[in-house]
């Protein structure tokens, strides 16, 4: 906390950023191009994923390298419960949520038997099995062709009317995911990545608290995967390969993953990256890695964040650094 | 199932569980003495693989140099890689998350410069010809270079087990791992010894995928199955587990081999649940007596 500043202020700068970030994306289909709107979609789908995966890294200290496995879960609930023409979208979108949450709910308590590096790497374990299923199965989820004309409701068929639909159910994710870190269980949980010995003396159940942030990550990248395959309207298994893991983390790290809007913002820039990336050169990984093998070294608080703490030092409140950025 | 049939299986996996016994066995040494987790191990199998093909296939040079060579190239990168970036990194708060961050950095940018050097095809090298045909036992018939592959893997073992027991470099390799404060001020130069075994784990890794060329294509990529198989073994043995590696990856080469005998498409999957299996009854690792699990 900035105890230089008042609670009063602090609470008018949040309320400026959620507003300066309604507007934004408000406005963004007045520019007039649909390269624009496409563009803001995949940043706040991708940032709602983002800030999904940062309720377990940042605020509980987990870092899963698995959570494409949820985001696309999410994706072929959506996908294939249209397709089927089993239950109707407003059906299928929060179904989308409720499957991700379930496979957390299968593959946490596994995860969570391990800690730290071990953790990780059998979240990315266990995600490559599902995405090995899901790409070997082919009478079910169509395999490496994945599914092409999933139906949307014809209210949404329109891209500019699906993006504002996106925008208010984004935004409600966030306004949800920040009661949750506001929260007494998210106190707990923040408690959990400063030192989780310490509460688990407090007689803290850990590990529920644990599964717990799993469920809910999964649930929101799950939606997140459920809106991406509404506005595509296809899905590939390619929405659970590692890199989209690898992606998403990228985006928190770099945005900053003690601040709330952090991978949100890390998610415009890497999508812009890629994109501009793209068009000059088929080798992306070569220089997503070296940002990020910069990051690592340079910048070890994320770019905003460091870049935070340098502006906080330069006004000569030292020690702020560390706090500043955790809001 | 014929006897046959089931020794020939038998002999498979056994061949397959010795490329994943030299990836995970340096998996398994880097995490015991360096305490890091080097998910870019696999990149080093991959690199590996290509320097082979590039000494064999292009540049003509004889079998056995050309996986000397790529053993070498593996070994050196893996020890500039953290001579050069892995060790700013050391000590900081947070480190493993650190770890994994620059570590996977490596991945995507390894599997790119594969690319950019060699392109996206598949590529092989024929085996050597004097290895290239089988051996008849009675009625079973066994490639003799499967036969090499698994001769090599033991030899690795013993002479991994000799060095870290019965040498000085070993001993000085088991003081840093159980306390690196206390081995530099006796004295042992951490540093050096810390990149000696990042190369020497890399180049293990490097001759996996040297010796892996002939058998199965090389494509960018296979770096991340190979850490990923190379995982599963290392978390059934135990990490940082020296036979617990060699265990791990029996026990995966095995049930790999029989599961593509049963059920091909899925044959992946049984190692998944294996894993899962000894996660729920031992989170420590088959051979690991407490504190992996911590």
């Amino acid at each position: 906390m900035r105890s230089w500043r008042s609670a009063k202020a602090i609470r008018l700068g949040e309320a400026a950023q959620w507003g300066a970030g309604l507007l934004l994306f408000g406005t963004v289909p007045l520019l007039g191009k649909s390269y624009f709107v496409t563009m803001a979609n995949e940043i706040l789908v991708m940032g709602l994923f983002a800030m999904a995966f940062n309720l377990l890294y940042g605020v509980t200290g987990m870092l899963s390298f698995g959570q494409a496995a949820y985001y696309g879960v999410g994706g072929y609930a959506v996908g294939l419960l249209l397709s089927e023409g089993i239950v109707p979208f407003s059906v299928a979108l929060p179904a989308a949520m409720v499957a991700g949450g379930i496979l957390a709910l299968v593959l946490g308590p596994l995860c969570i038997r391990l800690t730290g590096v071990y953790f990780t790497m059998l979240t990315l374990a266990f995600a490559e099995m599902v995405w090995a299923v899901v790409f070997k199965w082919y009478d079910f989820t169509g395999g490496d062709n994945g599914i092409q004309g999933i139906p949307v409701p014809d209210v949404l068929r329109n891209p500019l009317r699906y993006y504002y639909f996106t925008l208010a159910v984004v935004f409600v994710c966030f306004w949800i995911l920040r009661k949750i870190v506001e929260s007494p269980f998210g106190a707990t949980l923040q408690a959990i990545r400063e030192n989780q010995e310490r509460v688990g003396f407090l007689g803290v159940n850990v590990r529920r608290y644990q599964l717990a942030a799993m469920i809910l990550s999964g649930a929101f990248a799950g939606l997140a995967g459920g809106l991406f395959a509404g506005y595509q309207r296809s899905i590939h298994p390619d929405m659970l390969h590692w890199t989209k893991s690898g992606e998403v983390i990228l985006m928190s790290i770099l945005g900053g993953v003690s601040s709330f809007f952090g991978p949100l913002v890390g998610a415009a820039v890497i999508l812009f990256i890629e994109d501009m990336i793209g068009k000059y050169t088929e080798f992306w990984e070569i220089c997503i890695g070296s940002i990020m093998l910069a990051i690592v070294i340079f910048f070890p608080r994320g770019v905003i964040g460091t870049l935070g703490a340098r502006l906080e030092g330069m006004r000569g409140n030292k020690g702020a650094g560390n706090e500043a950025t955790r809001s | 199932m014929g006897g046959n049939i089931f020794l020939a299986q038998l002999l498979s996996g056994l061949t397959s569980a010795m490329t994943l016994f030299l990836v995970a066995s340096g998996l398994t040494l880097i995490f015991g003495v360096v305490n890091v987790f080097n998910f870019a191990h696999g990149s080093f199998y991959l690199l590996g693989a290509y320097f082979a093909y590039q000494a064999v296939a292009v540049s003509g040079v004889g079998f056995w140099e050309g996986v000397i060579l790529a053993t070498l190239g593996a070994g050196v990168s893996g020890a500039v890689m953290e001579y050069v970036f892995l060790r700013r990194i050391y000590g900081r708060p947070g480190e493993a998350g650190f770890q994994i961050l620059l570590t996977y950095s490596f991945i995507l940018i390894l599997d790119d410069v594969v690319k950019m050097i060699w392109g996206t095809d598949y590529k092989s090298i024929s085996k050597p010809e004097a290895l290239a045909g089988p051996l008849y036992f009675g009625e079973m018939i066994v490639p003799k270079y499967d036969i090499v592959v698994i001769g090599v893997g033991l030899l690795v073992a013993v002479g991994m087990w000799w060095m870290i027991k019965r040498t000085k470099f070993g001993r000085n390799l088991r003081a840093i791992s159980s306390n690196r404060e206390m081995a530099a001020s006796l004295g042992v130069n951490v540093p050096l010894a810390l990149s000696l075994v990042f190369g020497l784990a890399t180049a293990l890794g490097g001759l996996s995928g040297a010796l892996s060329a002939p058998v199965r294509t090389v494509t960018p990529g296979a770096g991340i199955e190979v850490i990923i198989g190379s995982l599963i073994v290392v978390v059934i043995g135990g990490l940082g587990n020296f036979w617990g590696a060699l265990v791990g990856a029996l026990i995966i080469g095995e049930v790999t081999a029989f599961g593509i005998l049963y059920l091909p498409q899925w044959a992946i999957l049984f190692s998944y649940a294996v894993m899962a299996l000894v996660l729920i009854f031992r989170p420590e690792g088959l051979l690991t007596k407490r504190s992996a699990a911590r």
